[in-house]
């Protein structure tokens, strides 16, 4: 496909997530109260999305990772919450 | 359009689902055994819960002429109690002689503990003193990254295993790479909000290719569309791709892992 092909296909729906984004981060602002680490995860994998080569959504997926490599003692609970806190088990 | 759905977790699904998948052109669904949403009390639930993925769940299929498949395990969820897992693993070898029953899964990890990835080895062991497929569910969200390494690592240990019998399910951008490299199968699972959305799994499929990979919605009592893999070959569709390459990945290669286990058969 062309990038116009792609353009025609898929703008209009990347910018509406753009907005929905923005928007969050607006409603996160306003609240009261000071925000967990997903915040400061959510930003830092923002910053993959200035990167010039085509691996952003990959770049984006490891910044919310837990990057260690050793099976945890215990599991904290069963579910995951889309962030990696820095310390093992959360 | 014809395509298989190669995992679907049909008992938590309604029949008109089952009706909506066939309209679109499903020829097979298989189902994975799972977690309920709840831990089970015991290995008595598993009994039961095998009884229904191996006898009941094939005839509410059959009524809509789709034939029904399932793989066996206790799921990683569940698995960080490793006396249950010890004996919910022994039940399954009487189960494995029923005529649906593909193979192992999804086995796999959850939170990356050692009791998970105890339980992962016994399923892997078991697997491979029975000859049979092993279907794996990689972790979700931030936990993805480090249990597809473990996991691939567990399962390249034990030299009776071929990767080429294995698939690693829930694959995405940062993790297929290294599932093919490895020789493995990669499923990409198709969900709302987590894991993977149309548009992401073509974009995948044109970037790492299609020889060893396949299509699922996964669809269980979550947020999840039992009509997921026909959409994205609706988005395929809409890129310009072929009816040949999407029937290639959508129904094909399904059948290519699954007939591995000559129980597998499908019309055309």
């Amino acid at each position: 496909m062309t990038r116009q092909n792609i353009l025609d296909l898929y703008f209009m729906d990347a910018r509406s997530k753009l907005i929905d984004i923005a928007a969050f981060l607006d409603r996160v602002d306003r609240g009261e109260g000071e925000p967990d680490f997903r915040l400061a995860a959510f930003r830092k994998a923002l910053e993959e999305l200035q990167h010039t080569e085509p691996q952003r959504a990959q770049g984006v997926l490891m910044s919310l990772s837990d990057p260690t490599s050793e099976p945890i003692a215990k599991a904290p609970g069963k579910g995951a919450i889309g962030a990696w806190s820095g310390q093992e088990g959360h | 359009m014809r395509y298989i759905e190669p995992h679907g977790h049909m008992v938590s699904r309604v029949t008109d689902d089952y009706e909506a998948m066939v309209i679109a052109g499903c020829r097979a669904v298989c189902e994975p055994a799972f977690w309920a949403g709840y831990d089970r009390s015991g290995p008595e639930g598993f009994y039961d819960y095998f009884c229904q993925l191996t006898d009941y769940e094939p005839k509410r299929a059959a009524k809509f002429g789709l034939p029904h498949f399932t793989w066996l395990c206790i799921n990683p969820k569940e698995s960080e109690d490793v006396h249950l897992a010890q004996d919910v693993i022994a039940l399954i070898p009487k189960f494995l002689d029923r005529p649906n029953v593909l193979g192992i899964g999804e086995i796999g990890l959850n939170k990356n503990t050692r009791n998970e990835l105890k339980v992962l080895e016994q399923h892997i062991d078991l697997a491979a003193r029975h000859q049979q497929l092993i279907l794996v569910h990689t972790p979700h969200l931030e936990d993805k990254f480090k249990g597809t390494r473990l996991i691939l690592d567990a399962i390249r240990a034990d030299a009776r295993i071929q990767p080429e019998r294995v698939i690693i399910d829930h694959v995405e951008e940062h993790t297929i790479q290294m599932v093919l490299d490895a020789g493995f199968w990669a499923g990409i699972t198709l969900y709302p909000e987590s894991k993977t959305t149309p548009p992401r799994a073509v974009d995948m499929f044109e970037v790492y290719g299609g020889q060893r990979v396949w299509l699922n919605s996964a669809c269980d009592w979550g947020r999840s569309d039992p009509l997921a893999v026909p959409k994205t070959a609706v988005e395929m569709r809409r890129r310009g791709h072929s009816e040949e390459t999407i029937d290639k990945l959508v129904f094909q290669n399904p059948i290519r892992f699954l007939s591995q286990n000559p129980r597998f058969t499908v019309r055309g």
